[in-house]
């Protein structure tokens, strides 16, 4: 039997199970809300395929008391969060700012704008600590977003604050038609080390590795030892958005050496030579993820079209001041009943 | 006259301009191989290569930054912001750098730069991706701004724009790069601080420019159809305004409309309306209408966001209203 490498230590069989049908269940999320955009239902869909792996391993990484500061991508990350599909994919039809409370789920809004939530992040884990709690920062986002100052500036003062911060970058090599050697010419990594902290770089499609760095990193956060700057080296297998066509830009054969890395294909692999894996749980993981998908459709479709000026009006103020209100019901006077 | 839409009218300007001076290049997120999110740059890259073309790491600080450096050494940068809304990561390159270091070094540099970058929107892409900015820079001294709604005039100010000393903030539309027109082929200026009469009436002056100037024009189209002339002033140089068509226009009519697709308050508008009372009072026969998008973030979806952007309705409903006709 192969030998059980050191980074399923502390991991019982069920976890490491568990692992794996998180990253079946999130890649059958991930297909089905495409299917759903193409029939017309979702406004834009960003595929995470091939990022199964990172996305799962740094989630279950983490403690449920920490908090996560995505970029747009992570929805596998918000469904290990426990955060429903089907209410989620509502954002993504345009029905709703705000399908998730992010105080319950400690799961913040997906950014749009790119690398902005990196700062957020810092001062939100500076925060943790001024309050005196023991919770860490996930910050997740892109290859690309490091290259705006924000990520610099935020780099550096979380290195000086020593802010409980784990940074993962999704290396996933593309910034929409733009490869990685032409975002950077250097390392993500070895950046860390002149902000002051660590920074490693790991397979990022490699569940247990990924789990291994950001625990370690999680732990030294908790443990008052600062920020570290994970790069998990991933690929997208898929095109930037549902808007884009990545054959305008990039080879099928490009894909060809990451298709037989298949995150969740090596895992399994894994897995059956530990015995930990057998074909009857895997056909109720499938099952159970078929089901998922099921439930997602459904609920979207079920989800209730928002009235407009409720929409367009409630959520731009906490307290909306009256001259707001006023405008709001002028607004609403020149509405068109809908049907 | 060949007929282009405004998409290709600014790629042949950018190409026009890249052809007669070598000086003339471009940088931005995905505009090379990419052919720019938006396709305005379709095939420059093919054509002038990497040296003159640059697919730039994600920071638009930086694009906005070294094209100021780049301008300030004697070349002739066209920076494309992929939305307006990502130039705000540049402001201080824009109101700091760019608009103030003529002024700041005592002439002794000048900056001759473009920045291109859509406003507006309507294609479902969310607050942070839909907004218009044009009035924010059309307020600093220093910089010029213009904002075209025909292929013809995209062409022509491109090119008045990049020939231009001056930094330039070239205000386009999403939602007018299909719009056509006639476009004169080859040398054709436009210059930057003249503003132009589009359609003639006599009952009441829409002023409009980017997408609404296209609003402005199909809402006159309905209007006449009801018996009301409606005169359109396109308003496409934004900084310096050049009021002299508007206010022959009020003279006339004694009416105004204005329109402009981004939030009303501390507006585009409300510089019109300002200059127009100051110029022009006695000349008005009702108080100048202003429209605008309602005051909210742009909603994503695709129905609400369609309802807080200014339409042809919302233009019609005025005009009778200001004539007493509804
Ligand atoms: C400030 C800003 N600039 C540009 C964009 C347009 N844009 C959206 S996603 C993207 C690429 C981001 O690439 P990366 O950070 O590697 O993340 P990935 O999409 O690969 O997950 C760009 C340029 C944006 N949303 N925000």
């Amino acid at each position: 039997m192969a030998e059980k490498p050191l980074a399923a230590d502390g991991l019982s069989p069920q976890q490491l199970l568990d692992l794996y049908r998180k990253m079946v269940i999130i890649r059958r999320a991930d297909q089905e809300a495409l299917n759903l955009q193409r029939q017309g239902e979702l406004g834009l869909w960003g595929q995470f395929l091939g990022q199964e792996a990172t996305q799962v391993g740094a989630t279950v990484a983490m403690e449920s008391t920490d908090w996560i500061v995505p970029s747009y991508r992570e929805f596998g990350m918000a469904m290990c969060r426990g955060i429903d599909p089907g209410e989620m994919l509502g954002y993504f039809r345009g029905l709703t700012h705000g399908p998730w409370d992010p105080r319950r789920y400690r799961f913040l809004p997906f950014t749009i704008s790119v690398a902005t939530q990196v700062p957020h992040a810092v001062g939100f884990a500076m925060g943790c600590r001024l309050e005196g709690s023991r919770e860490v920062v996930l910050c997740v986002f892109g290859d690309g977003a490091t290259s705006e100052g924000d990520w610099h500036e935020a780099m550096n003062f979380a290195g000086v604050f020593q802010a409980p911060v784990v940074f993962l970058c999704q290396n996933n090599q593309w910034a929409i038609s733009v490869p990685l050697r032409r975002q950077t010419a250097g390392s993500i990594a070895e950046r860390a080390q002149g902000y002051g902290f660590a920074g490693v770089r790991i397979d990022g499609n490699d569940v247990l590795a990924v789990f291994s760095a950001v625990r370690s990193a999680a732990d030294r956060a908790r443990r008052g030892e600062g920020p570290s700057l994970i790069e998990a080296v991933t690929y997208r297998m898929g095109a930037h958005t549902s808007a884009d066509d990545p054959t305008r830009y990039r080879l099928d054969s490009d894909l060809a050496p990451w298709s037989s890395r298949d995150p969740i294909e090596t895992y399994a692999a894994w897995l059956r030579s530990q015995a930990l894996l057998d074909e009857g749980q895997a056909d109720s993981i499938d099952a159970e993820a078929e089901g998922m998908a099921e439930a997602m459709r459904g609920k979207l479709r079920r989800l209730p079209l928002p009235s407009p000026a409720a929409s367009l009006f409630d959520r731009v103020y906490h307290d909306p001041p009256a001259s707001f209100l006023k405008e709001r019901e002028e607004f609403e006077a020149t509405l068109e009943p809908v049907e | 006259m060949p007929v282009l839409n405004i998409r290709e009218a600014l790629n042949q300007a950018l190409r026009e301009e890249m052809i007669r001076d070598e000086k003339v290049f471009l940088l931005g997120e995905d505009i090379g191989l990419y052919d720019g999110s938006f396709k305005v740059t379709r095939g420059l890259y093919k054509e002038f290569g990497e040296r003159r073309v640059l697919d730039t790491p994600i920071a638009e600080e930086i694009i906005v930054g070294t094209a100021i450096g780049a301008a300030m050494a004697g070349l002739r940068p066209v920076a494309e912001m992929m939305t307006v809304n990502f130039i705000l990561v540049a402001i201080d390159q824009v109101v700091n750098a760019a608009a103030h270091i003529h002024y700041m070094f005592g002439g002794g540099v000048k900056v001759p730069l473009v920045i291109r970058a859509p406003g507006g929107g309507g294609h479902q892409l969310g607050a942070q991706h839909s907004h218009s900015h044009e009035n924010w820079f059309a307020h600093v001294p220093g910089l010029k701004v213009v904002a075209p709604g025909t292929p013809a005039d995209a062409k022509g100010m491109l090119k008045a724009a990049i020939r231009d000393d001056n930094p330039v903030m070239f205000i386009e539309n999403e939602g007018t790069y299909g719009v056509k027109g006639d476009v004169p082929e080859g040398e054709h200026l436009v210059p930057l601080d003249r503003n132009e009469i589009k359609r003639e009436g006599d009952d009441l002056t829409i002023c409009a420019y980017s997408r609404m100037l296209v609003v402005a024009m199909d809402a006159a189209r309905d209007l006449e159809a009801d018996g009301i002339s409606a005169e359109v002033v396109d308003m496409r140089a934004l900084r310096p305004l050049d009021m002299g068509p508007a206010l022959e226009s009020v003279r006339k009519t004694g009416r105004v409309i204005t329109v402009e697709e981004g939030w009303r308050s501390f507006g585009v508008g409300a510089e019109i309306a300002s200059r127009i009372y100051e110029e022009a009072f006695d000349d008005l026969d009702a108080p100048v209408a202003r429209l605008g998008s309602a005051e909210v973030p742009t909603p994503y979806n695709k129905r609400l966001e369609k309802i807080t952007f200014p339409g042809k309705a919302d233009v019609v409903v005025t005009a009778r209203a200001l004539l007493g006709r509804n």
